[in-house]
């Protein structure tokens, strides 16, 4: 299996706050990667840094064997990635349906009457087609996680990125968001997700980060990770299957 | 069987085809206008067309790509000097010059985008009003062109329109509808097209946009110069109607940008539709109102402040909003297929 996504010594900081140290790993072709980490540790600036929305101080990130370190988000985006953002960035004016069509004409890149069929698969897949027709700033909070979901693989891309997509849900909600998410991965999708509810994520992952202060503190396998010292120290009575 | 093949796909709903065709119907009817309105109506109807113009262009700036622009009198008054230059120097027919002078505007505004695109928010809205007052400036120093006093439009440029004064003032009006209807099937199809998903997608959440694969900044590009472009076209054919023009008026905020503002934000900032309301609530206002004199402008304050209040997002938000009614067809529908034999 060949790597698609790397990073090499990736930095940020915002003054004297460090939101990413150094961060170096990578992650396999097909792989599902689940990260932890307190409020503030960095996890979404580094799903920023990697899509492209913020630029990095130093370091490197290859995605599929390019170095895509000074690329804008809109050309990551079309050489593959897509995420879903932990606070639902819809386009409220407009429908369910046309949200998806964004994703499928510009980041998918496809001609009007594929990228109508790709939507179509895809709201039916994440249980959204009841509501093609309704705005996006009417919907409800799990419908708008859904959506986030669905224009994230109207996208069609190589390596999913999802940020805090069960957070905030009921138990039932997140069991069928966790279900969707696994069929995505089993059809061989790369997947990276942030997640506190830690239990989601090793329903599906294979492998755990864990991030404090910008720093990578642990990483293996999510039983080992979520059972070391450090990761007890900085989750100091938080049960590991909360 | 997959989704694809249970639900169908559709563009143009009940509402649009109803506003489609009420719309050519109020188009032919406004086309036989100088057979039955008289010289002051087409007047004011000429210049109802070329505010909602103006409008269109100015919502397509602000509303969808963001850009707060309060210099747009900039390309109306280099609009209206190109028509004079090029007729009195190059001897170019009037609709000639005013087609050029579309062109020189986009042309104009590809420097201009990379000089005020490094500005944002409050700075880029005083960045343009600069832009505008140089180029007002500039136009005041021309002494071929009157200078600071101003120029008339030589009556042979003039009468080459047409002869006589009726079949004249016929054509100029002819000229108003053609460019208001050729701004609004533009704008139409711009937003209906790829280009116009990424740039309606940039209006709602440009964050969102760019992580979708917009390239927000060429998408902003594009919007700025057809913008320009077509200001430019729209400024010609003011100064046509004019038939005079000076530095002051050319470039004056008050009537290229402010009373568009006004028209844009009344009627529903970010829609199509929104610029038909304003542009019909601004000539009534200024129709009743047109005895009061300076009085006027404090009632359009008044009545600006009034619907921002109650309803931000203009008029025709409020319509949408309640209604979900859409007069274009921009959007996308989906509905199941009829099962057939099952």
């Amino acid at each position: 299996m060949g790597e698609i996504l790397s990073l090499a010594s990736v930095t940020k900081s915002f003054g004297a706050v460090t939101v990413a140290d150094a961060l170096t790993y990578s992650l396999a072709e097909g792989e599902a990667l689940g990260v932890i980490g307190p409020n503030g540790a960095g996890k979404t600036s580094m799903f920023n840094l990697i899509t492209g929305t913020l630029p990095l101080d130093a370091g490197r990130i290859t995605f599929l064997g390019h170095d895509v370190t000074r690329q804008n988000a809109a050309q990551r985006c079309r050489a593959g990635m897509a995420r879903s953002f932990q606070v639902p960035q819809s386009f409220g004016g407009l429908t369910v349906f046309e949200n998806a069509m964004i994703a499928a004409t510009q980041g998918a890149n496809l001609p009007g009457q594929e990228a109508e069929a790709l939507c179509l698969d895809v709201l039916e897949q994440t249980k959204l087609m009841s509501k093609a027709n309704v705005l996006a700033s009417r919907l409800a909070l799990l419908d708008r996680k859904r959506l986030e979901l669905t224009r994230a693989l109207c996208a069609r891309p190589k390596l999913l990125l999802l940020d805090e997509i069960a957070g905030g849900l009921t138990d039932e909600e997140c069991r069928s968001l966790i279900e969707m998410i696994r069929a995505i991965h089993v059809s061989g999708m790369s997947i990276i997700w942030i997640e506190h509810v830690v239990h989601a994520l090793t329903a599906v992952v294979g492998r755990l980060i864990v991030l404090d202060f910008g720093k990578m503190i642990a990483e293996g396998n999510p039983k080992a990770v979520m059972e070391s010292r450090e990761v007890k120290e900085i989750y100091l009575g938080i049960e590991t299957d909360a | 069987m997959s989704a694809r093949d249970n639900y169908r796909v559709f563009r143009a709903t009940r509402a649009s085809r109803v506003a489609a065709v009420l719309g050519l119907a109020v188009l032919v009817l406004l086309f036989a206008a100088p057979w039955w309105a008289g010289r002051a109506e087409l007047r004011l109807l000429g210049e109802i067309f070329l505010y909602l113009s103006l409008a269109m262009l100015w919502n397509l700036l602000a509303g969808y790509a963001g850009f707060v622009s309060v210099g747009q009198q900039a390309y109306v008054g280099l609009g209206g000097y190109l028509l004079f230059a090029l007729t009195i120097f190059l001897g170019l027919h009037p609709v000639a010059a005013i087609a050029a002078a579309g062109l020189a505007g986009a042309l104009v505004a590809m420097p201009v985008a990379l000089l005020i695109f490094r500005l944002r928010g409050a700075y880029f809205a005083i960045g343009t009003w600069v832009i505008a007052e140089v180029f007002r400036l500039g136009f005041a120093q021309l002494g071929a062109l009157g200078g600071g006093s101003g120029i008339s439009l030589p009556v042979d440029a003039a009468r080459s329109l047409a002869e006589g004064r009726d079949a004249r003032e016929a054509v100029s009006y002819w000229l108003t509808l053609g460019v208001a209807t050729a701004v609004i099937t533009i704008a139409c199809l711009f937003l209906r097209s790829r280009r116009g998903l990424a740039l309606t997608a940039i209006r709602d959440n440009e964050l969102a946009a760019g992580s979708l694969g917009i390239d927000i900044w060429r998408t902003k590009f594009l919007v700025y110069v057809i913008v320009g472009g077509l200001t430019t076209l729209v400024g010609a054919l003011i100064f046509l109607q004019k038939l005079r023009i000076s530095p002051e008026a050319a470039f004056s905020v008050n009537d290229w940008t402010a009373f568009v503002i006004f028209i844009v934000v009344i009627g529903g900032i970010g829609s199509l539709e929104g610029p038909f309301v304003g542009t019909i609530v601004y000539f009534l206002l200024r129709e009743m109102l047109a005895d009061l004199g300076a009085a006027y402008l404090i009632v359009l304050g008044a009545v600006a402040i009034a619907v921002m209040l109650v309803a931000p997002k203009g008029l025709w938000g409020l319509v949408r909003d309640s209604t979900g009614l859409r007069l274009f067809p921009l959007g996308y529908r989906t509905e199941p297929k009829e099962k057939k034999g099952a």
